[in-house]
């Protein structure tokens, strides 16, 4: 195992505010980690970092380094674009667009400029049965993905991010909005698809933590407090923060 | 407090509870012996009732726990060692009732004399200061006074190792039934001193995350 994606003295602000306070951490490959801590921590802010989804935001300023694959995304000759179709991304809340599953995941595609149907075709088929769905809507692939449960359309987003094949997966809360059961399907999906990608997760959840990730990361006030193999975290904290904090003696 | 502060508040004080009835258990065992009172030898069979109830309790309570509140880290650590300490500390209850069964169905009391040789008694006040300290080690969420526990266990090893020759060079001298029965209770006073390591052990790793189990602790 080798490190694909590295921080390195990483300082963000947003406008006067620091957001994170020299952040040095390490992900490894085809492995998942987690970013817990309290609301307004930074690691939402840490996460979308490795996709430049901060660029949008006009007070962000960045000093330090990112790397993915030893390549500094933040250098002038990174082509945005091109980044992204390495690092996909999920969201919070399931996020389709108002068009058919099959456009769904083949809009990334699409807007790459790839017109080969019979190429399209094959690479949906692959992401939904990579996100575990295609079983469930083989047969209705022209039906709006708006009219799936939440848990299906949450999978139809995370086919759509496969779908460009990217190396590495981002994923804010993919199950905030889940109820159990689609839950344990998109947990289970994440850990199948850690033997192909490199994941990295923020939860709320300690136990979703605990049950998925293989590594942990606890950021408190835009501080990086510990980052250790999640067994460790979950039963010898190096930090007394960070004990406080998953055994929610917080605040 | 949170609700995980209160349930495991209060599992420690149903373990206290234990760790106290126990410790009246050995009292009247080692009692038994030393005095040869073979009322408090009946009385040893009534309170075992008692400790089986809390030893259920206790396991059901831990069961609860993790059911319910998914403990992490010293929370965690606790239950786990709470769960371990529940059954030694039962354990040292069966073998101060089975060695003071001897006095209530015996009518030879131990001889004095041969006790003295084998350092029963010394056997016996040592095995009361480990007690004590890991009450204390326990309640005070101290692990450098459990750690005294591991010297005081090496004293009962030595004392249990030397007492079968001692019985062998005295077996024509007094009771061969009697002397039977002392040896098997010196070595069901040294297993229960292992419990007590045992205790010991789990209180430390409760506090430090340190694992000190099969390893030499001095």
């Amino acid at each position: 195992m080798k490190y694909k994606l590295e921080a390195k003295n990483i300082d963000v602000f947003y406008g006067e505010l620091k957001a994170l306070n020299n952040i040095n951490i390490g992900i490894m490959e085809n492995a998942v980690t987690a970013l817990i801590g309290p609301s307004g921590c930074g690691k939402s802010t840490f996460l979308r970092l490795f996709n430049r989804m901060n660029d949008y935001i006009d007070s962000f300023k960045l000093n330090g380094e990112i790397f993915i694959d030893n390549k500094n995304i933040y250098d002038k000759s990174i082509l945005v674009d091109e980044l992204r179709k390495n690092v996909g991304m999920v969201f919070q809340k399931p996020n389709p667009f108002p068009k058919s599953i099959f456009e769904n995941v083949a809009y990334g595609l699409k807007i790459q400029g790839i017109k080969d149907k019979e190429f399209i075709k094959t690479r949906v088929k692959d992401a939904l049965q990579q996100a575990a769905l295609w079983d469930e809507v083989k047969d209705d692939l022209n039906k709006s993905a708006l009219a799936l449960s939440g848990g299906q359309q949450q999978r139809v987003c995370i086919a759509r991010a496969l779908a460009v094949e990217p190396s590495i997966i981002l994923m804010d809360e993919p199950t905030s909005a889940l109820d159990p059961i689609a839950t344990a399907k998109v947990e289970k999906l994440i850990h199948t698809l850690k033997e192909k990608y490199t994941i990295i997760i923020v939860t709320h959840n300690m136990q979703q933590a605990g049950r998925i990730s293989d590594y942990t990361a606890f950021f408190y006030m835009g501080d990086l407090i510990e980052c250790d193999k999640t067994d460790t975290i979950f039963t010898n904290p190096k930090k007394e923060r960070t004990e406080n904090y998953i055994t929610g003696r917080f605040g | 407090m949170n609700t995980i502060e209160k349930e495991i508040s209060n599992l420690k004080s149903s373990l206290l509870t234990m760790f106290l009835l126990v410790e009246g258990q050995w009292e009247k065992g080692a009692n038994a012996i030393v005095n040869y009172d073979q009322d408090i030898a009946e009385e040893i069979s009534s309170s075992e009732n008692r400790i089986n109830a809390q030893e259920l309790k206790i396991d059901s309570d831990c069961e609860n726990i993790i059911a319910l509140h998914a403990p992490v880290a010293v929370d965690l650590r606790f239950i786990l060692s709470a769960r371990k300490i529940n059954h030694a500390l039962e354990h040292i209850a069966d073998i101060a009732e089975s060695i003071a069964k001897y006095v209530a169905d015996h009518d030879v009391p131990y001889d004095k004399e041969i006790m003295t040789k084998t350092r029963i008694n010394e056997m016996l006040e040592i095995f009361n200061a480990m007690m004590d300290c890991v009450v204390e080690a326990f309640e005070n969420e101290d692990p450098s006074i459990a750690r005294r526990v591991f010297k005081k266990d090496k004293l009962i090893n030595k004392i249990n190792s030397d007492s079968p020759q001692i019985i062998i060079d005295n077996i024509n001298n007094y009771d061969k039934n009697m002397l039977l029965y002392l040896l098997s209770s010196i070595r069901k006073i040294e297993r229960a001193a292992d419990s007590l390591k045992k205790i010991a052990e789990e209180i430390i790793y409760h506090l430090e995350a340190n694992i000190v189990k099969h390893k030499k602790n001095g």
